[in-house]
Formats: structure tokens, sequence, C-alpha cells
């Protein structure tokens, strides 16, 4: 028995993908790929595989990750080249590593996304931030199956910034991941609700990484690096 | 014209919408052909949702057989639900496709297959959509040429104003002939215009175009006459029969799509047609003969199918799939070769009569103990002669024993309501047959957590069935026979706990059986359910009876016709029917005769084991049973 840890990206049209459609998607590429999974036991086996929190459908990544289970030692390039074969342009398999020590879900405590805003005036998205990065807390609700739900954008923002000189205007923001999860919408709701910013075309949203935050040099930590980078012993 | 893909502003939208993945395309097995070097473009639609249209296996299986195709071009296209459709009309963008978002409107040919009638308000959707007019006889030169098919085109005569053309039956070989008439068409610099086309394609009597039909009516609003209009057009138009199944191996590439669907499986069709015989079956009686795929060719298609897709359960499709020859070998065949894969297999309709435990076992070797089903269809012996559904209620207690005293803890069982003759008796009877089938199956599994869930559907009289003259029950006749059906099996104390019944009010079947038989003055009626928002109709939250009454009450007022006229009245043998035209191979006496028996509670055989009974089809049509066994084997792991 092994564990893989893998990282793959959601990009183009398939960031459309929802978190379900990705997980019979990948579960069809390990019988195609002949990945020799390790199975659950009981009525209905599944692969074992565990997805780490998935980024909402319509928002692309370059930074998803999950871990399997397989029966022998096998070569994890040889995986990820047999794996990214086997899905669709679009899912694509960024890189597969054995198992490192820990949880891999303990390596993934925040996430740096990239918000592009076409249409928005520089200035205002520019002031929004600062409004928002300057409130205390920014009470925002999210309408979910199970009715209202209050979350706190701002205290889950690590990082804020508008790049105003790029075209179109584009948000840099470091999220911790809590319960529940503040994704960009809740940011931009943040930003319309400190600052009255409205985007006047939809967003597109790209998670580029995901680690453990690092204060002192503004980085997230390689999650798949081991021991993972800026814990050296 | 360069042809652009519309994704760049479709995009923004799809952002806004429900299940936007279903826009998107990418399937694994999808193709993308260069447009500029295409000859001759179809895009398929099914008419009906993604998760509903993708699965379709006559839309795959034309799909790839066409792309295949040198100098052609095919793309797919399905129903968008309203959200989309409003924020499309907004921002003017016109129905695409998913292959490679292209417009609909800019193809040469539009394909669009009706497995059932409720999907023609779809269609006129897609239309609008598109920019095509609706009025076939309003199109010009520059409008994709709208063909339908599937079972539903054996009576297109509801939806003809808006079709250029119709076919019947298999469409391997008539979409690649249709493609070739286009080609020549396209390439002698389109003589003739559009009706040019048309003409062409009827002239062989394999394509119908209503167009160049005109009906005529008698004062109390039966039909006096369906004539061609113009020379060269032939009385009559014949379905098509492919032979020989293994020479057209498809889906070899099945589609598998990123978003959920109602099938998610490797599908492939083990035989085609059916002889059983049941009277209620459009299905069994258009698709004659029986015509086998061999246990290789299913193999090598599993085999490939499989590999390819990534699939877990194979489903092994047919009308009557317990039927095939060699069902037995093929499902040992296929679990020894997928022993220890958790790859499943499924028998999708299977009789009574010609399933066993062995078989059953096959099924399950790899993988889940599902339920099992079985579909009676009729209460009682003497409904079930009418119909011709020759299972004896011995023969099912039988089946069901054994498969609970083997493991299983749930049987379902399909049954009709409003079937022809049919009395509240003959209903109430599927409570007493549901009772010995809990009673037979805590006996043979000596436990007491067994069920039976009884699923009931509306009869509608489809054309080209012996119940075409029929009068269909209306939906409140159907509705009291299964109130009292309900109350019945709630009271029962042993046993009720046990039964689950499903079923739905009558209504909808009302509107399918105005569908299905009807004639070209119910194209008024789908036109107003259409402008008046009527869409999706097979989907119960869409779906509003109200509207289809208001609507037909206006758009028949003045006619002698009206819903009940076409729905709950009973033919008699001289009455022209709608689809007299349209040859599906059976003989309309033996139909006749057969309706007849039918009343008589006369029985009849399949004619694979006994001698043929004339009911027309082989000699008409130029075809014969094909069946095995042949012998052979299933060859694991030997690529088509």
């Amino acid at each position: 028995m092994q564990r893989l840890r893998v990282r793959f990206a959601k990009r183009g049209r398939l960031r459309f993908t929802s978190h379900r459609d990705f997980q019979r998607a990948f579960e069809r590429a390990l019988r195609r790929a002949d990945v020799p999974m390790a199975w659950s036991q009981g009525f209905t086996p599944h692969p074992r595989v565990s997805y780490a929190g998935a980024a909402p459908t319509g928002a692309a990544s370059e930074a998803e990750y999950l871990e399997l289970a397989v029966t022998r030692v096998c070569d994890p390039d040889e995986i990820r080249a047999a794996l990214d074969a086997a899905l669709p342009p679009g899912l694509d398999v960024v890189q597969v590593v054995a198992a490192g020590p820990g949880a891999l879900a303990d390596r993934l405590q925040a996430s740096s996304w990239s918000i592009e805003l076409p249409g928005a005036a520089p200035e205002q998205a520019a002031a929004a931030v600062t409004a928002f990065l300057a409130a205390e807390s920014v009470p925002v609700e999210r309408l979910t199956k199970n009715g209202v739900r209050k979350l706190d954008p701002r205290a889950a923002v690590l990082w804020l910034a508008a790049d105003t000189a790029a075209d179109p205007v584009t948000l840099h923001a470091v999220v911790r991941h809590q319960s529940p999860t503040v994704r960009p919408d809740e940011v931009l709701a943040g930003l319309r609700l400190v600052a009255g910013f409205t985007p006047p075309q939809p967003p597109r949203a790209v998670r580029l990484a995901q680690g453990e935050w690092d204060d002192a040099t503004g980085t997230l930590a390689d999650p798949l690096a081991d021991p993972p980078e800026g814990r050296d012993t | 014209m360069p042809v652009e893909s519309l994704f760049e502003q479709l995009e923004p939208l799809l952002a806004r919408v429900s299940k936007p993945i279903q826009y998107v395309g990418g399937e694994l097995g999808a193709t993308v052909k260069d447009w500029d070097g295409a000859e001759v473009r179809w895009a398929l639609m099914y008419p009906d949702a993604y998760e509903v249209g993708l699965p379709n296996q006559g839309v795959q299986i034309l799909y790839e057989l066409l792309n295949e195709q040198y100098g052609v071009l095919a793309e797919r296209t399905y129903a968008v639900w309203p959200d989309l459709e409003q924020l499309m009309r907004e921002h003017g963008i016109g129905q695409f496709t998913v292959d490679a978002h292209r417009p609909v409107a800019a193809f040469d040919l539009l394909g669009v297959s009706f497995a059932t009638e409720l999907g023609y308000t779809n269609l006129l959707t897609a239309l609008d959509l598109a920019g095509v007019p609706l009025l076939a006889t309003e199109r010009g030169d520059e409008h994709p040429v709208v063909v339908a098919g599937g079972h539903s085109a054996f009576n297109p005569e509801p939806v003809s104003d808006f079709l250029d053309a119709a076919v019947l039956g298999d469409g391997e070989e008539i979409v690649l002939a249709i493609t070739e008439v286009v080609r020549e068409w396209k390439a002698e610099g389109r003589p003739g215009g559009r009706d040019g086309l048309l003409l062409r394609l009827a002239a062989g009597g394999g394509v119908y175009v209503p167009k160049f039909y005109d009906v005529t009516y008698h004062d109390d609003g039966a039909i006096a006459a369906v004539v061609p209009n113009r020379p060269g057009v032939p009385d009559t138009v014949r379905k098509h029969t492919v032979m020989d199944l293994d020479q057209w191996p498809y889906p070899r590439k099945p589609l598998v799509p990123l978003a959920e669907t109602v099938h998610e499986r490797y599908s492939v069709e083990i035989f085609r047609g059916c002889t059983r015989g049941c009277r209620f079956c459009q299905a069994g009686m258009i698709t004659r003969p029986v015509r086998e795929r061999s246990i290789e060719t299913v193999g090598a298609m599993v085999a490939e199918g499989v590999k390819n897709s990534g699939f877990t359960e194979v489903g092994l499709l047919s009308l009557s799939s317990a039927d095939h020859s060699e069902i037995g070998a093929i499902a040992k065949g296929l679990a020894d070769q997928y022993e220890g894969t958790n790859t499943s297999l499924s028998l999708p309709s299977t009789r009574v009569d010609a399933f066993n435990v062995t078989l059953a076992d096959e099924l399950s070797r790899n993988g889940r103990r599902s339920g099992l089903t079985f579909a009676p269809e009729g209460g009682t012996e003497r409904m079930r002669r009418v119909i011709n559904k020759m299972v004896s209620e011995d023969d099912l207690i039988r089946t069901v024993s054994t498969a609970y005293g083997s493991g299983w803890r749930q049987v379902k069982l399909y049954f009709m309501c409003g079937l022809p003759t049919e009395t509240d008796d003959d209903v109430l009877a599927i409570a007493d047959l549901a009772k010995r089938v809990i009673e037979a199956g805590r006996k043979a599994s000596g436990r007491g957590d067994i069920r039976c869930t009884v699923s009931i559907g509306g009869f509608v009289p489809k054309p080209h069935t012996p119940f075409q003259w029929a009068a269909q029950a209306s939906h409140e006749v159907v509705d009291a026979r299964l109130r009292k059906l309900r109350e019945k099996v709630k009271s029962d104390r042993q046993y009720g706990k046990a039964i689950g019944l499903r079923y739905h009010e009558g209504k909808p079947s009302m509107v399918e059986g105005l569908l299905s038989r009807g004639d070209r003055r119910v194209g008024r009626v789908i036109r107003a359910v259409w402008e008046d928002g009527g869409r999706f109709d097979g989907w119960g939250e869409h779906f509003s009876y109200q509207r289809w009454v208001d609507c037909a009450e206006k758009a028949l007022a003045g006619e002698p016709v009206d819903l009940a006229w076409y729905t709950t009245r009973e033919r008699d043998r001289d009455e022209v029917l709608p689809w007299d035209h349209l040859d599906s191979g059976l003989d309309r006496d033996w139909l006749w005769d057969d309706w007849q028996d039918a009343l008589d509670e006369v029985e009849l055989d399949d004619c694979r084991w006994t001698p043929c009974f004339d009911c027309g089809v082989c000699p008409s049509m130029g075809t014969e049973i094909q069946t095995g066994p042949t012998g052979r084997t299933l060859l694991p792991l030997t690529p088509v």
C-alpha cells in the first residue's frame, strides 16, 4: 500500500466542473489509466481517494489537491502522465508525489487567489480594497441550500491587493481556510458591502496556490514539498 | 461566411446558470472537426436536457458514424434550460452546439432524435433560438434542413409543419445516404434550391417530406386522404432496417460526460427488434425483425468501450435482453473477464420467463446486487392475454421466489393502467399479485424485510400497434383506479407495508396521447403551447396540463375535433390514420386482426420460435430474423 498526493489544475471551460463532476471524472480516469487502486470495503466499494477542499464551480484552479491509495509502490511520474492522459484537456494533473508525513489537509491552510475584474474601474477597485482592509469585520451572507449563513471574509483574508496596472484590474488575495469556507465570491461581497463596489461583468477567479501561510515572507509553502518549505528543522 | 464559436459570448453567462458544465462540451470521446474542411455539416439534437440527451444511443451512434466520414462534420446540441434560454435571448446568442459552440443556424442539416413526443416544444425553442423559421414552408436556402428521426418519427404529423423531413427506423444507413445527396446537391451548385434538395431526398421513398403531401379531411374531422402534391414523390415512405449489426459496431468511442447524466454506463445493444408481440409496445412493433449482435462483437465492443470510457457499469441493451440466444454465455463471459474489477453488468429489460438465477448471479458477481425489475404489465391473466404479455402468475412467483431465495431483497414490478378492456378488478388484482410476491419471498428467504415496489404507468395507444385503433382511458378513469388500488394496498395489514406503490397522475398521458396519434392539426396546439411558455414537457415541474387543455381548445376552435377526439375515441377499421402513408412494414390487416384477437383474449406466439404469422415486415422490407446461437465464445480483450 502506498499513498500518493496529486496536484491538479482546472482550466479554461472545464472550470465549470463541479466537485462531484470532477470526482466521477477522476474515478473513471483512474480506471482508464490502470492505476492499481486500493478499494474501500463494504457494500458499495469505492476507490480510496480523499479530496481536499475544492475550488467552487466556475472558478479555475492551478492548485487542487487529493490523496489516493494504491496497492503497490508506483512511480509518481508515471502515474502523473497516465492520469493526465486519461483526463480531458482542462483537467490537468500537474504533479504527483509519494505522500509525506502528516495529513495533507494540515498543509493546506490557505489559498491564494487571482480575481480578474473585467470592465472594473481601477481606482474604484483600489479604494474598495483599502476600505475592506481598514474594516475590523465585514459580515456578509451566503445563500446556501440550508438557508442564509453569515460569515466574515475580513477575518479570513490574510492579504489583499488590487493590481490596477493589469488589464483587466486583478485582485490578489490570500484567504485562510476556515469553516465555512470564504470563497472569492464572499471577498467580492465584502467589497460591495464596505465600498459599494460591484464589478460590471462576472469576475474570473483562479486559485493559484494552497499551502501554509508564512507571514514573514508573504508566501505559501508548497504542500507537496517534503518536508514542507519554510519549516526547516 | 466564416463561422465562429459562440463560446466567448456564452462564457460570462455560464456563471449565472445552474449546472453550467452541461453547456461546455469537451467530453471524452467528443470530436471537433475543421469547419471549412467539411462539405456536409450535421447538427444533431436530442430535444431534452443534456443529462437525458447525452447518453442517448441513437445520437451517439450517428455522431460517431458521421464524424468518421471524410468531408462530413457532426456536432451535438441539446435543449437549454429556461434560465439559459432567457439569458441567450437577452444577449442575442443563438442555439449552439456543445462541441465547438457553433451556431446551429450555420449547419446544412439539423437532425432531431425524438424518443418521445414530449420533446416537441423543445424543438421549437431550439429553432427559434437558432433563428430558423418555425414553419418549414418559411425557410430559405440558407437555413438548415430539419430532419426528425427516432420512434416518434413513425408519426411525425403533429410536428410536420416544423420539419423539412422525417426518417423512419434505423438511422445508420439513411444518414449516410442523406449526406451523399446533400453533398452532390451542394457540389452541383444547389440546383432547384431548397425544394430541389428535398425532392431528391423524397424521390427514393426513404425520406418523408411532409410538405410534399396534402391532407384532406371529411366533415366529421377524420382524414379523407393523404396524397403527394407533386410528381416524383411516392405515395408511401418506408422505414429503414439495418441488417447484420456486427457490421455497425457503434458506439466505439462512447461519450463520457463530466456532468452527471441519467445513465452512467457503457451501453451496447445486444440486439434490435422484438417479436414477443406485446400489443401495447410500439418499440416492439416498429423495430422488427429481431437482429442479434453476435457474442464476439458484443465482447469486443464491451472490452473496448470500458477501456476507453472508464465506466464501471456495462448495460446490455435491447427490448428484452434476456432473450438473446446466447445471453447466458455473454453474461458469464463478461463476468469472468471483469472478475475483481468492480465492473457490474445490467440488463435493463428482462422478462420473467427468460430470467434465471444463474443469469442473475453472473450479473451481480462483480458489482452491486441491485434491485431486480420485471414487467408483468397487467394484473390479471385475462389482462395479460389482451395485451399478449404471455407471462403466467406462476412463472412470476417462481422467478421472484428464486430471486429472494438467492439473496435479493427487493423486486420491482411494472404495470400499466388504462389498457383496452381493463376493469377496476384488473387493476385491483395488482395488489393481490404483489401480496403473493411478498408471501413467496418471505417463505423463500426466511426473512421479513423483503420488499416489492409496484410502478404503474398510464397506457397510451401508439401508432403502428394493434392498439392504434383503441380508445385511450381518460385520466379520470385511470386516477380513480389507481386510487382504489392504493387504498387496497394500504389497508392490508399483513403485506401492505412491504409493498411500495409508485405512479403518476393520468393527465400527462392525455397529452402524450394527443401527440402520439395526432394529425397535422395538432401542430397548431403544439405551437400555441410553446408560445405560451411550454417547455420540457417530460418534466413534472415544467409540464402544465391546463396549458395544453386551454391551448388545444383555442387552437382547434372551429374544427370538428378536440382533445377527446384524438385520445379517448375508438377508431374504426376504415378510418384513414394519420400515419397510414408511413410504412413500418406491418400489414394493416394483420394489425387489425391482432386488435380483434386482443379483444377476444387470444394470444399470439413469438415468430422466433414458431412459424411466421405474417405480420408482413420481413417480406415487405426485405429483412429476415437474425438470431444465434452462433456457438462461438466471447473472446476476452480483443479490440474491435
